[in-house]
Formats: C-alpha cells, sequence, structure tokens
C-alpha cells in the first residue's frame, strides 16, 4: 500500500466573483521514500494540492472534497485534534518564505523543540539537545550557538536549513516542501537541493516537492506530476517526462525554458511560447482544460474532458491526442 | 570612430545606514564598488549576480533615478551623472526601463491610454488626442496587445500583459537604451518565453540596446551578447557570451554557472558548491571580495584587491589566479 | 453528463488509435455564487457599510428638515412641564426647563453634523498639504513632522480645551479647536503614505518617463492618497463628533443657547438618576451617527482598493 493515495481531489473556494476549482478531480499516490514532484505555472493548483493534503484550507472560503489517505486514514475526515497530531510529526511541511514561516520573537531552538515537546513528549532539555542534532544535520555550522539565535540573525539559507531541521525533527514519513527553493539565490538554492539530497539517503521520507522550476524537478524528483488549471495532465517518471512528454502543456512548457549551455552546442534558438492565457478557473470549462491554448485541439477536445490514460509504463496523460506507446517519438 | 551609447567609469554608490539608538554614526553600504562598463547601440550586456550584489543599484544609477557616489554615466560621450534634474530630463527619453514587478510598476489608478501617453506627452511626441491616440494604438500593436487595452486599468490584465504595457510604455519615447531589471524574473515559465521573445524581436526591429540585469543565467544566455558578472558590489568577469558560459574565468562564474539546475534529468555536472553566504556589503572583506567562499583562494587574495585583466581579447576577469604560470591555474 | 453531441464526436473520433477517455464531470462543491448587480447587490455584498449610509443619510435629512420634523422651538421654555418622561406629545420627554428634548435632539444633530463635517474636510485638506510638502521636501520634512509630533503629544482633547479658552464659545471655533487638533495625523499618514508611493516603481517609471515633480505629484501620488485619506477621513469625522459633544457637556464648546448633543447632556447630567432620558436620547443619537459614520469607513477602505473596485 503505498503511504500516500490522494483520489479525487477537489478543493473549491467561494470567491466574490464565482467559484475558483483551485483543484478539480486530481489523484495520486506517493510511495515511501519516494520524491513526487508536482510542478505547473501560478494558478495551477499545486500549492492547493499540498494545502489540501495537510487541511490547511480554511473553512469559511474553501472546501475539499475525496479521498487524502494517509497510512490507511482518510485525513479529510479525521477531528481537527487527530490531524494536529500528524501535522508538523508523521508529516513535516516546508514552505517558501522561511522568514514569515518562522516566529520572530522565539529562538530556533525553541521552534524546532516545540513540536518535540509537544508530539513526542519529550522535556525542555532533552528536546533543545534534540534540535542542535537537527542543526548538525542541517549544516549549521556551530549549532550549540545557532540554537539560541533568532529568526532575523541568520541569513535566508540558514532559515531555509533550520525550517528543514524543524521539518524533520519528529522523523515524518512524509515532507511536504512547497517551493522550498524559490527565495534563495542560485549559490544558496545548490547548497539546500545537495542538502535534500543527501538527506533523503539519510532520513528516508518520501517528499512531495512542490515547485515552478523544473530544473529542480529535475535535480531532485524521481516521479513527476504536471498540473494546469485545477487538473492533473500527465504524470511520468521523471527521466521519461523529459525525453518523452506526451501532453502539448508540457511539451510547450519544456520548450519555453532555455537551457543553459544553448549556446555553445548551437541550439539556441527562439524559445517556444504556449499562446494565450491560463483560463479562469470561475468559469465552468466543458472538454480539456488547455484546449484554447493547444495547438492540437479539435472539436472533441472542447467537448469532452480528456481522463487521465496510460500512455507508456508509468507514463500517464490526460489528452485526447498523445499517443500512446508505440506510435511515440 | 564614435563613443560607445553608454560607458560606466568607475561608478561607486554607497548607501548611508544609520547605526545606534539615536543614528549617530553613519556606516556605509558599499552597493557599488567601482564598477566599470560600456554598451554599443543594439548590443544586450547583461548584469547578473546574486541578491545583494549590486546589479540594480547599477541599473538605476544609470537611470539617473539615484545620485552616484562616484564615476560617471557617459551618455552617447556626455556625462550625465553630474547633470541637474532639468537638464537631465529631455535626455531622459533615451534610456527607458522596464522593472520586475508588473504589479508595481504600473498605477494602478491610471488607464493604460495614460500610462503610455505620459512619456509622450512629456517629451512633446504626439500632438493633439488623435495624434495621441494613433501612437498608443500603435505601441499596443508592437507589444501584441488588443488595442482596446488602452480603456482598461492594469488591474484587469495578467502578470505577462502588464508586463507588455510596462514595456510599450518605455517604447514610447523611442529609446535607444533599455534598461530591464529583472523584467521578466517574476513570470511564469510560458509567459516568460513570451516576453523574451517579444523584447528579441523588438531589439531586432528597433535597434535597441538593452541592459538586461538578471539573476537567472538560462535567460541571459538565451538573450545577451555580453556579460558582466557582479558579486558584493564588483565585476568579477566581464565577457562575451561565449567565453562566459564555454570557459568562465572567475572562481564565482564558475560556481554560479554549475548551481544553475539545469532540466535535463541524470545530466552528469561537476557542481562547485560555494560554502557559506554572502558576505555583508557593510564591511566586505578585505583583498578580493570571493575569498572567504572561494575554494581556490591563497595568501595572495586576502590582501590583495585583483583588478579586471584581460585575457583575450572578449574576455576580462579580476582573480589572482591568472597571475600564476598555467600549471598552477586551476581556471586556465 | 455528457454535453449535447458529445456521442457523435465520440463515434467520429473512435478512428484507429485514438480511444476516447472522458473524464468525470464532477459537481461543484458550491452553490453557484449568484453576483446581484446594481443597488441590492452592493447591499448584500456590504451590507455594513449599507446600514451606515443609511443610518447617515437618515441623520442628514433630520438636520435638514428639523423644522419640519413636528419639532417646536428647541429653546421654548415652559417651566411648568419640566422633566416630562417620553409621552406622545413629548416623544423623549422634556428637560429641567420644560424644552421638548426630541425637537432638541433632532437640531442638535445640526451641530453634531457640521462639526463633524467640517472637521473631516478642514483636517483632510490641511494635513494633505502639510504631508505632500513633508514628504517631498526634505530640508522641512524634520521641523514639521517635529511641530507635529509636539501637537500629537497633546491629547486632542485637551489641545481643543486649551485653544476653546482662548476664544469665545462658537460652533465656528470649535470647528477651528478640533481641526488644529487633528491635522497632525493626517499629516503624518499622508507623510507616510507619500514616502512608500515615492519607492513605488511606477513612480521611478515616471521619472524616467521625464515627468516633473510636481507632475508626479499630481498624476500619482496625489490620487493614490485619497483612498487612505478619505477612510481616515471618516475616522476622524467621528471622532470630532465625539469631541464636541465632549467640549460642550464641559461647557467648553458650543454655546448653551444652541442645543447640540453634548449640551443637552451636560444639561441632564444632574438628573440622570431621575430622569435617564434626557441624556438617553442625546446619547444614543451620538453614537448612532458615529457608528454609521466608522462603518462607512470601514465600507469605504474596502471599496477605494482599486483592485477591489470592479467588485462594487
Amino acid at each position: 500500500m503505498a503511504l500516500l493515495e490522494v483520489e479525487c481531489l477537489r478543493t473549491h473556494f467561494r470567491t466574490p466573483d464565482g467559484v475558483n476549482r483551485a483543484v478539480d478531480g486530481v489523484s495520486f499516490s506517493v510511495e515511501a521514500g519516494e520524491t513526487l514532484a508536482i510542478v505547473g505555472e501560478s494558478g495551477c493548483g499545486k500549492s492547493v494540492t499540498a494545502n489540501s493534503i495537510l487541511r490547511l484550507i480554511p473553512a469559511k472560503v474553501g472546501r475539499s472534497t475525496g479521498v487524502v489517505r494517509f497510512e490507511g486514514r482518510n485525513l479529510l475526515e479525521l477531528s481537527p485534534r487527530a490531524m494536529r497530531q500528524i501535522r508538523g510529526n508523521a508529516i513535516g511541511m516546508i514552505f517558501q518564505e522561511p522568514m514569515t514561516s518562522l516566529n520572530p520573537v522565539l529562538t530556533v531552538g525553541r521552534q524546532i523543540g516545540e513540536s518535540l515537546r509537544l508530539h513526542q513528549g519529550l522535556d525542555r532539555r532533552r528536546a533543545e539537545a534534540r534540535a542542535v542534532e537537527m542543526l548538525t544535520l542541517v549544516g549549521i555550522p556551530e549549532p550549540q550557538r545557532r540554537v539560541r539565535a533568532y529568526p532575523h540573525q541568520l541569513s535566508g539559507g540558514m532559515r531555509q536549513r533550520v525550517m528543514i531541521a524543524m521539518a524533520l525533527a519528529c522523523n515524518p514519513k512524509l515532507l511536504i516542501a512547497d517551493e522550498p527553493t524559490t527565495a534563495l539565490d542560485v549559490t544558496i538554492q545548490a547548497q539546500i537541493l545537495d542538502l535534500t539530497r543527501d538527506l533523503k539517503h539519510r532520513v528516508g521520507a518520501a517528499i512531495i516537492l512542490i515547485t515552478h522550476d523544473l530544473g529542480v524537478v529535475a535535480e531532485v524528483a524521481s516521479r513527476v506530476i504536471v498540473m494546469y488549471a485545477g487538473r492533473k495532465i500527465e504524470e511520468a517518471p521523471v527521466a521519461e517526462l523529459f525525453r518523452r512528454p506526451r501532453h502539448p502543456y508540457t511539451q510547450g512548457l519544456l520548450g519555453a525554458v532555455p537551457r543553459l549551455g544553448s549556446s555553445l552546442d548551437g541550439t539556441r534558438g527562439r524559445l517556444a511560447e504556449i499562446p494565450g492565457l491560463v483560463p479562469s478557473l470561475t468559469t465552468r470549462i466543458a472538454g480539456c482544460v488547455f484546449a484554447g491554448r493547444c495547438p492540437r485541439a479539435t472539436d472533441l477536445c472542447r467537448a469532452i474532458a480528456p481522463a487521465m490514460a496510460a500512455k507508456a509504463p508509468g507514463h500517464g496523460a490526460a489528452c485526447h491526442h498523445a499517443p500512446a506507446e508505440a506510435a511515440a517519438a | 570612430m564614435s563613443p560607445p551609447l553608454l560607458e560606466v567609469n568607475d561608478l561607486t554608490k554607497h548607501f548611508a545606514v544609520r547605526t545606534g539608538l539615536l543614528g549617530g554614526r553613519g556606516a556605509a553600504v558599499r552597493a557599488v564598488d567601482g564598477v566599470s562598463f560600456s554598451l554599443e547601440r543594439g548590443e544586450t550586456l547583461s548584469i547578473v549576480g546574486e541578491s545583494g550584489c549590486g546589479k540594480s543599484t547599477v541599473g538605476r544609477a544609470v537611470l539617473r533615478l539615484l545620485d552616484v557616489t562616484g564615476g560617471q554615466v557617459v551618455l552617447d560621450g556626455r556625462r550625465i551623472d553630474d547633470l541637474s534634474a532639468g537638464a537631465m530630463r529631455p535626455l531622459r527619453r533615451r534610456i527607458q526601463v522596464v522593472f520586475q514587478d508588473p504589479f508595481s510598476s504600473l498605477n494602478p489608478r491610471m488607464r493604460v491610454r495614460d500610462i503610455l501617453a505620459e512619456p509622450l506627452r512629456n517629451f512633446r511626441l504626439a500632438r493633439g488626442a488623435r495624434a495621441l491616440d494613433a501612437r498608443v494604438a500603435a505601441l499596443l500593436d508592437t507589444v501584441r496587445l488588443p488595442r482596446d487595452a488602452a480603456g482598461r486599468f492594469p488591474h484587469e490584465f495578467s502578470g505577462g500583459q502588464r508586463q507588455r504595457i510596462g514595456i510599450a510604455r518605455a517604447l514610447a519615447p523611442e529609446p535607444d537604451l533599455i534598461v530591464c531589471d529583472e523584467a521578466v524574473s517574476a513570470l511564469d515559465v510560458s509567459v516568460k518565453a513570451q516576453v523574451v521573445n517579444l523584447l528579441q524581436d523588438l531589439q531586432r526591429e528597433l535597434g535597441l540596446a538593452l541592459l538586461f540585469i538578471s539573476h537567472d543565467l538560462a535567460i541571459v544566455e538565451h538573450m545577451t551578447h555580453r556579460v558582466a558578472v557582479m558579486y558584493l558590489g564588483q565585476i568579477v568577469e566581464i565577457a562575451a557570451r561565449a567565453r562566459v558560459f564555454a570557459a568562465p574565468k572567475h572562481p564565482y562564474t564558475q560556481a554560479l554557472l554549475s548551481a544553475v539546475p539545469v532540466p535535463e534529468p541524470g545530466a552528469a555536472r561537476d557542481r562547485i558548491v560555494l560554502k557559506g553566504d554572502v558576505p555583508s556589503p557593510i564591511d566586505p572583506p578585505p583583498g578580493c571580495r570571493f575569498h572567504t567562499r572561494c575554494p581556490y583562494a591563497f595568501a595572495r587574495c586576502r590582501t590583495e584587491v585583483p583588478r579586471l585583466r584581460r585575457l583575450s581579447p572578449e574576455q576580462e576577469a579580476a582573480c589572482h589566479l591568472h597571475d600564476r604560470p598555467a600549471a598552477e591555474n586551476p581556471l586556465a | 453528463m455528457s454535453p449535447p453531441g458529445a456521442p457523435d464526436l465520440a463515434a467520429a473520433a473512435a478512428a484507429p488509435g485514438i480511444a476516447v477517455a472522458a473524464a468525470p464531470d464532477l459537481p461543484d462543491i458550491f452553490p453557484p455564487v449568484v453576483r446581484r448587480r446594481g443597488l441590492r447587490g452592493v447591499v448584500a455584498r456590504h451590507p455594513a457599510a449599507a446600514i451606515g449610509v443609511a443610518i447617515l443619510l437618515l441623520m442628514l435629512l433630520a438636520a435638514l428638515l428639523a423644522p419640519v420634523l413636528f419639532t417646536v422651538d428647541p429653546t421654548a421654555l415652559a417651566p411648568s412641564r419640566r422633566t416630562r418622561l417620553p409621552s406622545a406629545q413629548y416623544w423623549f420627554g422634556t428637560d429641567m426647563l420644560g424644552r421638548d428634548i426630541y425637537s432638541r435632539v433632532i437640531y442638535g444633530a445640526r451641530v453634531s453634523l457640521v462639526v463633524g463635517f467640517s472637521v473631516a474636510a478642514l483636517a483632510s485638506a490641511i494635513g494633505l498639504a502639510i504631508g505632500l510638502v513633508s514628504g517631498f521636501v526634505r530640508v522641512l520634512d524634520g521641523i514639521v513632522m517635529r511641530v507635529m509630533d509636539g501637537l500629537m503629544s497633546i491629547p486632542p482633547i485637551l489641545l481643543a480645551v486649551a485653544l476653546m479658552a482662548l476664544t469665545r464659545g462658537s460652533v465656528g471655533n470649535v470647528v477651528a479647536a478640533i481641526t488644529i487638533a487633528e491635522i497632525p495625523r493626517v499629516a503624518r499618514l499622508v507623510r507616510g503614505v507619500v514616502l512608500s508611493l515615492r519607492e513605488q516603481p511606477y513612480v521611478d517609471g515616471a521619472v524616467a518617463s521625464g515627468s516633473t515633480v510636481p507632475a508626479i505629484i499630481w498624476r500619482h501620488i496625489l490620487p493614490n492618497t485619497l483612498a487612505p485619506l478619505s477612510v481616515q477621513a471618516t475616522y476622524i469625522c467621528a471622532s470630532a463628533m465625539i469631541t464636541e459633544a465632549i467640549l460642550s457637556f464641559i461647557g467648553a464648546g458650543t454655546p448653551p443657547t444652541t442645543p447640540s448633543w453634548g449640551n443637552i447632556m451636560a444639561e441632564g447630567r444632574a438628573l440622570w438618576q431621575v430622569k435617564p432620558t434626557i441624556v438617553f436620547f442625546p446619547a444614543l443619537f451620538l453614537s448612532l451617527t458615529v457608528l454609521a459614520v466608522n462603518l462607512v469607513g470601514d465600507g469605504l477602505r474596502d471599496a477605494l482598493d482599486p483592485r477591489m473596485a470592479k467588485r462594487l
């Protein structure tokens, strides 16, 4: 059984402009120890998916339906109390903005120790000792001293390391990282990505990585889900996705990213454009959500929304026209 | 030979910071410290570097949006850094800007027509309402926006469309140079490609020079003719695109390039992961500013400031390693 | 549910190599959001602000139409009918001099509204000018702001009392005194807004577009200052009404010959334990009006955000 199974997850928001179908029927699973990346552009629903799994959608504005089965329990049906015992314990979280996700008036040691005291019943002394251990694990120099530092005394990269230490403190089985390196400079991002890979071997937690950066995906993920306008439109092992993308959107996305070194091997050409704009999620779309921008769209696409279908082993795409195995390449 | 379109000589900008409770003794953030480069007509020069390296400050100095502490900014052979606001105003027509944030770079209370009309009126490029409307419509065509966009407000557009409006405003006075300060950094991948292509088309059609300030090396490689790499307020390497991306001659450039994640799973790469963080620009390290993080640093780097040195016709780097014999130079 | 005609398309697409797999069409979690247009829509979306506007309009009408709203001369004395309880003849009862409290409260609305609106308008205009100068002229900034700080260190009420002590009681002088006390807050707000607007990229863009400083203030700074300023103006209006009532209550405000809510309450103070109605009605009107102005202010704050404008 998979560690996490998401079945037909839908999260809608009630806005003054209408019902926003931020996530609309997304299914996937995460095996223990694997790294799954969810990619897509802003507004595709990738972060809402993560927040829905963690039940962080404020009930006042939004609601989720479907099944989120974690270790056999449907998280969407748990009591708020039972959910709190899972968050930060069996499921760790890393957010994009380390500055706003850390409490500015508590030392980092206290913040790392808090979940340990809450979930694992450690006393103050042992929690601090474990916090020092965690800071060492994430490569913070002088952990004995840094454990008493306040977030503002640390650099952006250091703060993100502290976030990772917090997320890993309770030995989670699943780590959800929402754009963990987006706010960081590229040399610091390289440090954090290195750390992530290193920790993956040592800690063994499954990771859901939410990102818009295809480079980061290629470096750390083993499997990838591509989202567009609240739907999952493609899913494949990472090498397969980059080598043989099946969905026209994924193909467009990969063509739109300039590659480093492209000027050297003479492949520097015009970037592929995906014409048009992402559709509004407050109007109900009949048919395929990508049909309005798709070069291959036909009347069929505009009438019937394609379901995810296997195009190759482990490789699915939601497109009527994506070729299956033999016809590819 | 005519002078280059833009020359920046030994540009220095220090920002005073107040320390202490009463704002007493002032320390200075040495945001830019002795930066020189030149830019020809129709050329793209990119300034790359990480946050806080001073690249945006260079852009703002060129635009005369701030007063420099030292050095010169020379436009077409004429010094502009010491001009009064009034004397500068007519020259502003020649240098325009596109900012990063498509949301805060347009006045939310002005219609697109008025946003585009502002430079046209200021520089007296259109007389009368009809001429103005015609120019606005032509500008919208140029950036591939529908003409009815003129009557709408910025919040009615997506990020990519707003960036097009920003580009149209920059094009309005028919400038020679556009400073693009992270102009595509905030955009989504598919929209970014649209705007990058638009900028390239415009450069070709209008012969614009671009000062392209960015931290995104892949986009820079795609866009640029030459690259200047900045670290802690100084240019550490400046060279033609092919030289920088094929054979970087400064350890920082090397590390920067190797740190960029490449969308190619399993690509074999020798990543140089730099230790630690960028030091504070208030109190930069003595000698070479990069020595605290440099994998090759030796004694001389800690005391003596390296100067930019021409290593080939199209490449300059500021690194003491190049004074060593080739056998002892890992960058050679 | 498949749209009509879909089976044909499916059949047409059932060519070799293409298998049509339709995603299930699921109903929305929420019922459709009905957007009502026009006045009813505005009321439905901003009920609090609508209530505020309604109360304020009623108060305005009462003040304007006071003579025809079944009032009698609010200053007419009738010692034989002192301190009556509310009745069919005297809706709110009478005070200790036999004057009709209903008529006095209705006429009193004039004073409160005149003071509230005048102070809001004057303090905003003067504060705006000071704030703009101070936000743009670095040399003056330090001096002007220290003067404002000095004024702000005195509680507005005390400042107004002190200023009133220098002149004789009249509505005009009350307005002047409260305005002076309120100006520093506006000036500070405007200066803060100006300083943050000056950092906006679109202001830099305007500089690069060759705009002069006055043009930038007129086109970019001023329009974006008006929204927070008008919200602040409503709060000043509410606070001025209360200050006026306090000044009148302690005898340092509107002269006793003019009925104002503060005056009426002051006169009823001695009889509070025997005839609470004398204080109750003017107090109720004051509270309702201040509440209404504040509700309007909150509504304005939401509505003036340009991103929210299309939802109005």
